[in-house]
């Protein structure tokens, strides 16, 4: 006897330490569908995700889980009885072993043996192959991980998940990493494992997706279950209205500006990596940047855009040819510290790799790059430093207590926050921004786009890179679009369509295998 | 004053360390029939503690940037043997030509400063050549160091050579045996308690001209009261035997200007940064390499120190002197609860770190205990304190 029903939640609130991450969960997942789950960050997906798959066991969380009409209690080695029970998680960040091939990873913790108990190779390949066929998934099956693109290792650890036969997969962005062309493919396969029977749970922030793939919407906000939309019922306004919890009539600003002289250039510029036998990754880039511009950079992932800001910042790569001019006076940028003399900032792309220090407060985070100001020659200036670092957690609003706080204990919309308050403090005159809405939720964007506004209307040069296309072109003043660490062309904002940056974008190279 | 469930955890996390070593007291106190207690014991067990002392100091910076230094006995030992060959071998005639007029003392102490001197820069030189190879050749420190350890036990043997360096200058020895006079102990005494108090008021001062939220002044008075009468205490312990001891106050010295650079100076910040996060640290405009190489200068430098004392302490270069020091040195940051991935970690623990593993030594020591049993404390005692480290932080998150 089968429930309509594979997956139940009654009740369910999970607590930590000074916060209630889920408060009195209850929603149903019908068997075969692929339920969407969206919510800004800290809306609790993460923690609903962590209950399903036994991160956290049975005895660690109120309320009840039911699977296949039972109640499931997990408690000691809850994760594999999770996997055995047919719940798998793919996780956002990938959880692969880069040295080990795409069989061996498939296969890690549960490989075939031998009678006599060592690994049976042969098998452990074949049903690797088995398995990649099944659902047509396109990868080698003897190549390392680490040699793969980002959106076939994405497919690997799918097919991990599936190798243990799961019957729930739950999907934790899993395009948040992927170019255009590998997320399609990913859809496809997401489609076709419905086919085969298989129930989704699939976690996204890019609501656009939802419209190609779900059967159900659920919306949670604040550790809350807000309501179940099905697909008769979903539509991009009424999302982010659940979403936020009040009506959003506008996604990008409006920006009141002055554009004024050129405050930076850069022509015929070619870079290489020297850590990589001197590649190029960099040819023949030139562009100028205004006084209260925004300059976006599109491009897929790899085109080479992170590479050239990062040159850019002297952060990065060498510069073999091309010039570069800041205020019109000729400029070498030899390192981090020549850019940010010369006024120039940059928010990195990975914040949590990049950009901040975790386990450090706010306070010190935010002063890092600004110690000149608090630190002559060596006694630093803590509550000036303090007071300082206060301004601009209040004018940025970010949610914290205190300054003293890790940053590693707050949202990912505030850590962004945090990141950008650092740069700030050098009141740069030129500042990039690599992607800054990566990975935060909607609420949050809007408020990083209205401060990208403010700075562009205090005069402040901005250049910023995007992966969303509609945000490059709900925020750019002009737009460059790089394919494979060339320009395919700069356009004026008024003629940028999503179908022609995306044709620039891909640029005029048939296979985009690899 | 009464504490909730939270606030006694919070409290019982902050000082385990704290507690687990008044416990050890308390043990060896009754283990002892209260030997352990007495002035004549604390005041060696404290002198103990200082060459380990000096070594950790410089040891939390090198692990707070996620480094290690496997070579600081080794170098302990070198400097230590360097400095008794100067004493022994090269100055007392060198000084006898150049200064035939002055009087034996006044040769000594000469030769006991241009040592000292000698030691130090001896130190830095060593640091500073490991601190251009780890940070500008990028070759990892645990290689670094682990080769570092077996070229200066070589250096060892061979300035010793494979014999007992004597004689050391009375004025030498002083420096790791000696005492402050009782009355200037107790002015000292006085002198850092009135500063305490001056430098509670002050903070509250200057936080009051920003407009930043004080502390109530009785808890601010209270924790300044609590740090003078911990110094009162051990002075006048200290005095009611010979006096507070030289390298004690040396370590106080080196203590506090540790904690000055961590606290209080970009460097210090740098270092903590670079240990949390590298490549954000970088990107944060942060010359990686320049400060990488100065924590191990400095670490060279204390290291030095720490051959000027143990040369003073045993009054002789020997062959085997500052073996396995660097064990003693990380196991105190580490029971200090300095974290091993780097980014965290404080020079009161380390201190704590090092009271601790003197305390065993001694306190078994004064029970006959043999030495077989002493290593082995001493290795438990180091992976039971990790235990409890990691179980708070998992327990805690």
């Amino acid at each position: 006897m089968e429930s309509e029903y594979i997956l139940e939640m009654a009740g369910v609130t999970k607590k930590f330490p000074g916060v209630t991450a889920l408060k009195d969960v209850s929603f149903k997942v019908k068997r075969g569908e692929i339920h969407g789950i969206c919510g800004e960050n800290g809306a609790g997906k993460s923690t609903l995700m962590k209950i399903l798959s036994g991160v956290y066991p049975h005895d660690t969380y109120e309320g009840q889980v039911f699977y296949n009409g039972e109640e499931v209690n997990f408690t000691a080695g809850a994760i594999r009885q999770a996997i055995e029970k047919g719940i798998a998680i793919v996780y956002q960040e990938l959880a692969l072993v880069p040295q080990l091939t795409v069989g061996e990873n498939i296969f890690l913790g549960h490989e075939p043996r031998k009678k006599n108990g060592s690994i049976d190779w042969n098998q452990l390949y074949s049903n690797t192959k088995d398995i990649l066929e099944k659902y047509k998934l396109d990868i080698p099956y003897a190549e390392k991980v680490e040699d793969l693109p980002v959106g076939k290792q994405q497919m690997v650890e799918i097919a991990k998940a599936l190798s243990e036969d799961a019957k729930v997969l739950i999907l934790d962005e899993p395009t948040s990493a992927l170019t255009i062309n590998e997320a399609e493919v990913l859809m496809d396969i997401i489609r076709l494992l419905k086919e085969q029977g298989v129930t989704m749970l699939y976690i996204s922030h890019k609501l656009e997706e939802f419209f190609e793939i779900s059967d159900t919407v659920t919306v949670f906000r604040d550790g809350q279950f807000i309501e179940s939309l099905d697909k008769e019922r979903l539509s991009l306004e009424r999302m982010i209205a659940l979403m936020v919890g009040r009506d959003m009539t506008e996604r990008f600003p409006e920006r009141k500006h002055q554009i004024g002289e050129t405050v930076f250039s850069v022509s015929d510029l070619h870079v290489i990596d020297p850590d990589k036998h001197g590649k190029k990754v960099i040819s023949g880039i030139s562009f100028d940047l205004h006084k209260g511009e925004v300059f976006g950079i599109a491009g897929l992932m790899g085109a080479g855009r992170t590479e050239l800001v990062t040159a850019l910042f002297g952060a990065y790569g060498q510069v073999v040819q091309g010039e570069i001019q800041v205020n019109e006076k000729a400029v070498v940028i030899k390192d981090i510290k020549t850019a940010m003399d010369l006024g120039i900032s940059l928010v990195p792309e990975d914040r949590k790799n990049m950009g901040l220090i975790l386990d450090q407060s706010i306070l010190k985070n935010i002063s890092l790059p600004n110690m000149d100001r608090f630190a002559g020659f060596g006694r630093i200036n803590k509550l000036g430093e303090l007071e300082e670092s206060q301004k601009y957690s209040k004018s940025l609003s970010i949610k914290t207590p205190s300054m003293h706080v890790a940053v590693e204990s707050l949202s990912g919309g505030n850590q962004q926050k945090v990141v950008i308050s650092k740069w700030l403090m050098s009141s740069p005159q030129i500042l990039i921004l690599d992607d800054p809405t990566r990975g935060i939720d909607v609420g949050a964007k809007y408020e990083i786009y209205k401060l990208i506004n403010d700075l562009a209307e205090q005069g402040v040069a901005i250049i910023m890179i995007s992966s969303e296309m509609e945000e490059v072109i709900g925020m750019s003043d002009r737009i460059m679009v790089m394919f494979e660490g060339q320009s395919s062309g700069i356009i004026d904002v008024a003629d940028a369509t999503q179908e022609k940056i995306m044709s620039m974008a891909t640029g005029n190279v048939a296979d985009q295998e690899d | 004053m009464t504490l909730d469930k939270a606030q006694t955890k919070a409290f019982l996390k902050r000082y385990t360390m704290v507690i687990a070593l008044l416990f050890i007291w308390v043990l060896f106190g009754i283990l002892t029939d209260w030997v352990f207690f007495k002035a004549r014991n604390l005041s060696n067990l404290f002198r103990q503690m200082t060459i380990t002392g000096f070594l950790a100091s410089g040891m939390l910076l090198v692990i707070v940037t996620g480094g290690i230094d496997l070579s600081v006995g080794s170098v302990t030992g070198f400097v230590s043997a360097v400095a008794a060959f100067f004493q022994a071998r090269v100055f007392p005639d060198l000084l006898l030509n150049m200064m035939p007029n002055a009087s034996i003392a006044a040769r000594g102490i000469t030769s006991t400063i241009v040592t000292v001197l000698i030691a130090l820069v001896v130190g830095l030189m060593i640091g500073s050549l490991q601190g251009l190879v780890i940070s500008y050749l990028s070759v990892p420190a645990f290689i670094v160091t682990l080769g570092c350890m077996l070229i200066f036990r070589g250096g060892v043997l061979g300035v010793t050579g494979g014999k007992t360096i004597v004689p050391i200058e009375d004025s030498f020895r002083l420096i790791a045996q000696g005492y402050v006079p009782k009355p200037v102990g107790l002015i000292l005494a006085l002198i850092v308690v009135v500063l305490i108090f001056l430098g509670s008021l002050d903070s509250r001062r200057r936080k009051r001209a920003y407009g930043f939220e004080l502390k109530p002044l009785a808890q601010d008075l209270l924790m300044a009261g609590l740090w003078s009468a911990l110094v009162l205490v051990y002075v006048l312990i200290m005095n009611s035997y010979r006096g507070i001891q030289n390298p004690v106050l040396l370590l106080a010295v080196v203590a506090m200007i540790v904690h000055y650079i961590t606290q209080n100076t970009r460097f210090g910040r740098y270092v903590y940064a670079l240990g949390g996060n590298k490549e954000a640290t970088r990107l944060s405009g942060v010359n990686i390499k320049k400060n990488l190489f100065k924590v191990h200068a400095l670490m060279g430098t204390l290291g030095g120190v720490a051959g000027i004392v143990l040369t003073g302490y045993v009054a002789a270069g020997t062959t085997g002197g500052g073996t396995n020091y660097e064990l003693d040195a990380i196991a105190s940051c580490v029971i200090g609860g300095v974290s091993l991935s780097g980014g965290s970690g404080t020079i009161m623990g380390t201190m704590i770190g090092a009271l601790v593993m003197a305390s065993l030594v001694n306190g078994m020591s004064v029970m006959n205990m043999p030495i077989f049993w002493q290593y082995i404390i001493k290795g438990l005692v180091l992976i039971v304190a990790v235990y409890f480290d990691i179980a708070s932080k998992k327990k805690s998150s």
